[in-house]
């Protein structure tokens, strides 16, 4: 068994920096390398994506990232954890494979964990009478069935280690949740049970302080982030695991950014809700029991962290076509610029009326004059106001609607108030919007699956 | 004597559904003695006024000098459903740190 695993977070979010992996994998020793791309709605974007072209499905960022460092990763005997296989793994597998082979490799392994997308087993759920609902509001999915766009199962770390444990050197699952890729690999090295409840939270701890990226290595900071010299080349998060449950989180030396109490701290309170019942599918954690300990020169040491069992339930996420939303944006210069920004919107809402359009909510704010804070912001004198953008939102269940929105922002240009700029990129289009719907439902109900494919 | 809460603490915001949860975390166990004792659920409920529409819930991590502020119907619906700006609540942290607390106690930026 490793006396210890250095497990390197290559990303927050699908969007995040794309060099971000690749200096993890060259600047450092690091053992794996985990990448989450799954926000709570990419599955119904990757969903429409295979429905228009079956071979689509999954994150195309990866195969472009594995033709970067197949040839590092196999000489470094790092191995990658991802979760952007999406609704297609199988076909995310195929390109890395292809990257591969292109890349004279002569020896890769591909984990592949499915059995997440229940989307197509709904009706079956339906007619053995299986009670689905919203876990928050308690609304039936039978309601929202016809719409519905996804519908995956949030598996836990368990599949990944299978994998890991087959010789897997890439892992690509479907939705998994986030922590667990990082709690995978402890798994895997030290033989942790499905009953070693405190390790297993100690690991799904690590993996909340990993799965935003660098937002636990300076970024997004609110403490002294006027401390932090080098956010350009800021370095991203790394876990020190040990055995025992005890990790120092850390990030490579000669990177920018700071790993402190503070950073960590901040991290470990971010999305949260009840912090002593934290549930994932493989424990529910406790995070009053988390201990820092700052050992300067950005190493965290964090331990103590204790847990509690798993629930008879995995958590799904499900996203159902909920409208079309578009949204606009006009900028309005001194002087009076927040009277001009006010009454162009009302302008805009006026013609809209008259035109007949139907929308569900129009949200017009004032960016740059109080639309972070609301009532809290503190006015400035309407002279100091130096411009102000109108952003005005709508959204509706009707598409013309909200296309003939999109037509009536530039022509207040011309036919509204003065000095107004800020207008470029055409229409705003109307977008799709995927409504978030929550469920639990019984683990017995689910079979994750593991595969191996190999060159 | 009234103390801003930037002065004493700092924090994280996020997202879960329409909900926005707002960590605070003091800069000193005596900051924490102070969050702990002044900034109730209550407290946030009245100074996010206008902005969150549900409840407030309110939990403690002293290992972390901490609170954690759950806001209910906050975010316009959340995900891409809301049409807020900060439809994550990103900058909701930010707007705790507004508040200021009058406190009984005599207290310093040296206290530990």
């Amino acid at each position: 068994m490793k006396e210890k695993i250095i497990i390197a977070s290559g990303q927050g979010f699908w969007g995040d920096l794309i060099d971000a992996p690749y200096h993890q994998v060259t600047k450092g020793p690091i053992d794996y390398l985990v990448m989450d791309y799954l926000a709570e709605v990419t599955m119904s974007i990757l969903q429409k994506q295979k429905n228009k072209n079956p071979e689509l499905g999954y994150a195309k960022d990866i195969p472009f990232l594995m033709k970067r460092i197949l040839p590092i990763i196999k000489e470094k005997n790092i191995k990658v954890i991802t979760n952007g296989g999406g609704v297609n793994p199988e076909a995310c597998a195929r390109e890395v494979m292809k990257a591969a082979n292109e890349l004279g490799i002569k020896d890769l392994k591909i984990g592949l964990v499915t059995g997440d997308n229940i989307l197509a087993k709904i009706n079956e759920y339906e007619a053995a009478d299986i009670q689905l609902k919203d876990m928050e509001t308690g609304q039936p999915l039978s309601e929202v069935k016809d719409k519905l766009l996804s519908a995956n199962v949030y598996l836990g770390a368990f599949p990944i280690a299978e994998a890991l444990s087959k010789g897997a050197d890439i892992v690509i699952t479907g939705r998994t949740t986030d922590t667990g890729l990082t709690l995978a690999p402890m798994i895997h090295e030290f033989g942790w049970k499905k009953t070693d409840f405190d390790l297993l939270s100690a690991g799904t701890v690590a993996g909340h302080i990993l799965e935003c990226g660098a937002q636990s290595s300076g970024g997004n900071f609110l403490g002294n982030w006027k401390d932090i010299d080098d956010f350009a080349e800021i370095g991203f998060p790394i876990a020190e695991a040990y055995p025992n449950g005890e990790f120092i989180i850390t990030k490579h030396p000669n990177t920018g950014g700071m790993v402190s109490f503070d950073t960590v701290a901040e991290q470990l309170l971010y999305e949260i809700g009840d912090p002593k019942n934290y549930i994932t599918p493989d424990c529910v954690a406790d995070f009053t029991s988390i201990k820092l300990e700052d050992l300067g020169n950005d190493r965290v040491r964090v331990f103590g962290i204790k847990g509690m069992p798993d629930t008879p339930f995995y958590k799904v996420s499900c996203a159902y076509a909920g409208g079309y939303s578009a949204v606009g944006s006009l900028t309005y210069s001194w002087p009076d610029a927040v009277e001009k920004a006010e009454l162009a919107g009302n302008i805009l809402k006026k013609r809209m009326e008259l035109l007949g359009l139907k929308f569900d909510e129009i949200n017009a704010e004032l960016v740059g004059y109080n639309a972070c804070h609301k009532n809290l912001a503190k006015k400035p004198e309407p002279d100091d106001v130096n411009e102000v953008t109108l952003r005005i939102a709508v959204r509706s269940n009707d598409y013309k609607s909200v296309e003939r929105f999109g037509q009536e922002i530039a022509p207040l240009i011309l036919t509204g108030p003065p000095s107004v700029t800020g207008f470029a990129g055409g229409r705003p289009k109307p977008m799709e919007v995927a409504a978030y719907f929550p469920m639990l439902i019984d683990k017995n109900l689910i079979k994750p699956e593991v595969n191996i494919i190999e060159l | 004597m009234k103390i801003p809460l930037i002065d004493i603490a700092h924090g994280r915001s996020g997202d879960k559904g329409d909900a926005a949860n707002i960590g605070l975390i003091a800069y000193s166990d005596a900051s924490y003695r102070l969050i702990e004792k002044y900034v109730t659920a209550e407290k946030v409920k009245q100074h996010f006024e206008g902005i969150c529409l549900g409840e407030v819930e309110r939990y403690e991590l002293p290992n972390l000098r901490a609170l954690n502020f759950m806001l209910h119907n906050t975010l316009g619906g959340g995900g891409t459903v809301s049409l807020k700006l900060d439809a994550q609540g990103k900058t909701l942290a930010a707007a705790l740190l507004r508040m200021e607390i009058e406190v009984e106690e005599r207290y310093s930026k040296s206290s530990t």
